[in-house]
């Protein structure tokens, strides 16, 4: 049993403060592409038409029904197969993308089936096509009454984004990982990782608490 | 589409699937231990008791459970634990579950309608006697849903102690992957397995559901 050195963090900060910011841009990065890849697979599963529903249904089960670690192996080493070399960094943030887009999709799903009816009715009699009808009308009603469930993708998403350190994406884990290479100090730095992203999902907690008041329908 | 290939390596995988489910099991319930012990800390009214349970839930769910498996794994032999991979992803896994689980538990023991205990400490049930005998068992009932999302989540969760090369379904598919240059086969093979741990894990979850819960 050696004693702490918790000083030797302090020599490694601008390796983990370099660390904690890409984690910061990789959770962004990916949370505003499951928004969007969400809201896409929720309009697809909602199609009238089979051909659409029947393989974006496929996709969302085989997504939620296996782990993010073996998704992000897959994209990463598997797409290489096919002649598709990503960097680390993209493989990581498809991944999380793709990930989340299936857990953000179901959510979106149930905040457009939550919408009246008559709102449908009452656009497309007003003559707005389809389209527009979701993008005007349906979308962002259903989007403001979803936003907590959404905030709390986002914060999973946070936390997630560690396992890219796995295949090799320089963010807070790795850093840690790289500084414990050097100084064979891992409770220390994972101690230190670990509050760093502690304080990274306290902000976007109070971020998304300030957009979820901003954004509520008042009842 | 390798099918001798898949058929060949597939033993693997069925013995993999079976250390997923084992450490997903021991993990369910060392994190149901913990999360009632925790839930029924966090309820009381002494600080004492409260304030641990408050700070258990929040770090173990304001951090990674990467991290937290690192720190079990690499950091604990620092401080006098020396654990075998698959100890350390019990240990690690269930204690993470177990903060996502106290909340599952609290908000079903908060559910129960207030005056149920206060009809209880009417009757001369002590706090300890009220929660067992009137709120505990009502409580239950309508924690079924919760725990099973919490215990999917689990499920897939378990994937992060290939990390500390505890040699489990996606440590399988990973090393297959290098080995034989065939990524959709083997995800495939890992993602079938995958399927029918939480199919049925899920099915379970919905009949316990179906027979136990408390219908409001």
């Amino acid at each position: 049993m050696q004693g702490f050195d918790f000083w030797a963090v302090t020599e490694y900060s601008d390796v983990l403060l370099a660390g904690m910011a890409w984690t910061a841009l990789l959770t962004v990065a990916s949370s505003g592409l499951s928004l969007v890849g969400g809201a896409v697979f929720a309009l697809l599963g909602l199609s009238r038409s089979r051909v659409v529903r029947m393989p974006t249904a496929f996709f969302v089960w085989l997504f939620l029904g296996t782990p993010l670690l073996l998704q992000l192996y897959l994209i990463y080493f598997g797409l290489v197969q096919i002649g598709i070399d990503l960097t680390a960094f993209a493989a990581g943030v498809i991944a999380l993308s793709l990930h989340f887009a299936v857990y953000n999709a179901d959510v979106i799903r149930a905040g457009i089936v939550a919408i009246d009816r008559g709102q449908h009715e009452a656009s497309r009699s007003l003559g707005l096509g389809l389209g527009q009808t979701m993008r005007k009308v349906i979308l962002p009603q259903a989007l403001r009454n979803v936003t907590p469930a959404l905030g709390n993708n986002m914060i999973a998403l946070l936390k997630e984004s560690s396992l890219v350190s796995i295949i090799g994406v320089m963010e807070l884990t790795l850093s840690a990982q790289r500084a414990i290479s050097e100084t064979f100090r891992p409770f220390e730095f994972y101690i230190a990782a670990g509050a760093l992203y502690y304080v990274l999902n306290a902000v976007l907690e109070l971020v998304l608490r300030r957009v979820e008041r901003g954004t509520a329908m008042t009842r | 589409m390798d099918v001798a290939l898949i058929v060949r390596v597939s033993r693997f995988f069925a013995e993999a699937a079976w250390v997923t489910v084992e450490i997903s099991v021991l993990a369910l319930a060392l994190g149901l231990c913990v999360g009632f012990a925790a839930a029924l800390a966090k309820v009381s009214d002494r600080a004492v008791l409260s304030l641990p349970a408050r700070v258990y839930v929040s770090v173990f769910r304001g951090t990674p459970a990467l991290i937290q498996l690192f720190i079990i794994y690499f950091g604990g032999p620092q401080i006098g634990l020396q654990l075998e991979p698959f100890a350390a992803g019990v240990l690690g896994l269930g204690l993470n579950i177990g903060a996502y689980m106290t909340e599952s538990i609290r908000g079903a023991i908060v559910a129960v309608e207030r005056g149920q205990s206060e009809a209880a400490r009417c009757l001369g049930l002590g706090h300890l006697q009220a929660m067992r005998k009137v709120i505990l068992p009502q409580a239950a009932r309508l924690m079924i849903r919760p725990l099973g999302v919490n215990s999917i989540a689990l499920i897939k969760g378990s994937a992060l102690v290939s990390a500390i090369s505890v040699v489990e379904l996606t440590y399988t598919a990973h090393r297959f992957i290098s080995s034989t240059y065939r990524p959709f086969e083997m995800f495939m093979l890992s993602a079938a397995f995958y399927l029918l741990i939480i199919s049925a894990a899920s099915h379970l979850i919905r009949t316990l559901d179906a027979r136990f819960a408390l219908r409001t």
